[in-house]
């Protein structure tokens, strides 16, 4: 998988590290700095590494560092991103993950890749969506991976967070294909969207293109990690040479298989979903 | 008639100089420190608000503190004496975001979500044991997650003391809402 992932660890200690992913049992292992699978962009990282080694393909390349919230580890991340240019690796894609929303760092981040002599495919999702929502150059992305509160963000043009969004909680996942016009209207979508939620809705330029409703596994709502692995499996199949519509269909489908199979409780943790993944490529493909 | 109408203008509307003069608004380094400056200011009884700022003044994950400006003064003791710097005071001038103030609740039988904005907070009902936290894009989301799944709504630290984002505060708002829900 010639992608590189970028996000946050949610540990103050964790080095600025960046270099091929592996599993062990339940733990992230990169450059030997260990983090649990527990969620967040370690989980996204887990589901893609387990949908890798089932597409047979080399595991994904990382860039992390820890970040408790006060933005030093996404401080260290948007440096390391600006001063080598992403010129050290021909990636094929980027996915940007959780980072602290900072304008000006995107700003000069999406110029360097502009730079590049072979441009990646860009995908964000949770906080680097947010920023580049809020930069205004969310049409520069590929594929956006939302829930639906935050196609409503999308959607507002004038929030600059899912906090601030107008009538927030009236958008159900009914509201959504409104939601997607309005947001590609404003010029707020990439170029994809896959809209997380009761259905999953895979938008390709401004049109919704296949809707996944089945199966329908309510309990894993709650449960945080589980929009991770969704973005994690669709970057893994993107990867392996599906077009963007197809991989987020085909995500959407395995990642509730996973569900189906795990059946979980909302007390799980998306770890003990993971687990299942592998079989729900065999079931969903 | 002509003499009246080159004498008379007219006063702003009355309500728009109320807006002007009324409000000022706290812009600060980072929202941790707008989390704290809001427990201080409410601890002391002054009637602020947090709120989105203008949009000029955003940068990016932010959050600003709309108060009265009559008690700028007083505002700024409060602040300095435990060393808490705005980089901004300046009247309102703009409208302000409304944070989100609806939560909504899902009834999972033996466990009960509550969703305020991006953030869902998870219970088990009987124990009121906190077993799940999701929602979000910043990074002190899964951080807070690791603070508070395990523990009890009493058991655990609000997470206004440890959040530092948007994300983190809205995290709060569901806790608050479901300590509500949820009385002990």
């Amino acid at each position: 998988m010639s992608w590189l992932i970028v996000g946050t660890v949610p540990r103050k200690d964790f080095p600025l590290t960046c270099g091929q992913a592996s599993l062990k049992d339940r733990d992230l292992v990169v450059n030997g700095c260990v983090s649990p699978v527990v969620r967040g962009t370690p989980a996204l990282i887990a589901a893609a590494c387990i949908a890798c080694k089932t597409l047979k393909l080399e595991p994904p390349d990382v860039l992390l560092c820890g970040d408790i919230g006060d933005g030093d580890g996404s401080s260290h991340i948007y440096r390391y991103l600006a001063e080598t240019g992403l010129t050290q690796k021909p990636y094929t894609g980027l996915l940007f993950h959780y980072l602290q929303p900072d304008v000006d760092w995107h700003n000069r981040i999406l110029m360097a890749i502009d730079a590049l002599p072979l441009r990646p495919l860009l995908m964000a999702d949770a906080g680097y969506m947010y920023v580049a929502k809020m930069s205004g150059y969310a049409a520069s992305y590929d594929l956006f991976t939302p829930d639906v509160g935050e196609l409503a963000f999308l959607a507002d043009e004038k929030a600059p967070h899912p906090f601030y969004t107008r009538g927030f909680l009236l958008h159900e996942d009914k509201a959504a294909p409104d939601l997607i016009q309005q947001a590609v209207s404003n010029g707020n979508a990439a170029g994809h969207l896959l809209v997380k939620g009761k259905n999953d809705y895979v938008v390709a330029g401004g049109v919704i293109v296949d809707i996944v409703s089945s199966p329908c596994v309510e309990t894993m709502e709650p449960i945080g990690g589980t929009g991770d692995s969704l973005a994690g499996v669709a970057a893994a199949l993107i990867a392996s040479g599906l077009h963007i519509p197809e991989a987020c269909s085909q995500a959407a489908l395995i990642n509730r298989t996973m569900g189906l199979l795990a059946s979980p409780t909302p007390a799980f943790a998306i770890c003990d979903l993971l687990a299942s993944l592998p079989t729900a490529f065999k079931y969903a493909c | 008639m002509g003499w009246f109408g080159k004498s008379r203008r007219e006063p702003p509307p009355r309500s728009s100089l109320k807006e002007l003069s009324a409000k000022g608004i706290l812009v600060f380094h980072h929202t941790s420190d707008v989390i704290q400056a809001e427990n201080l200011l409410k601890q002391a009884g002054m009637a602020i608000r947090v709120m989105g700022p203008p949009p000029d003044l955003r940068t990016g994950c932010d959050l600003v503190i709309e108060f009265p400006l009559i008690l700028e003064l007083e505002v700024q003791r409060i602040l300095s004496d435990s060393r808490i710097q705005p980089i901004q005071t300046v009247p309102v001038q703009d409208t302000l975001l409304s944070p989100v103030s609806l939560f909504q609740t899902r009834d999972y039988g033996d466990y009960l979500m509550v969703r305020a904005a991006n953030m869902k907070l998870t219970i088990h009902k009987s124990s009121r044991l906190i077993v799940n936290i999701s929602g979000g894009g910043c990074p002190d989301v899964p951080w807070l997650a690791d603070q508070l799944i395990g523990k009890t709504l009493d058991d655990a630290p609000a997470p206004q003391r440890l959040g530092k984002t948007l994300c983190g505060y809205a995290l709060h708002l569901a806790w608050e809402e479901m300590h509500r829900q949820c009385p002990g």
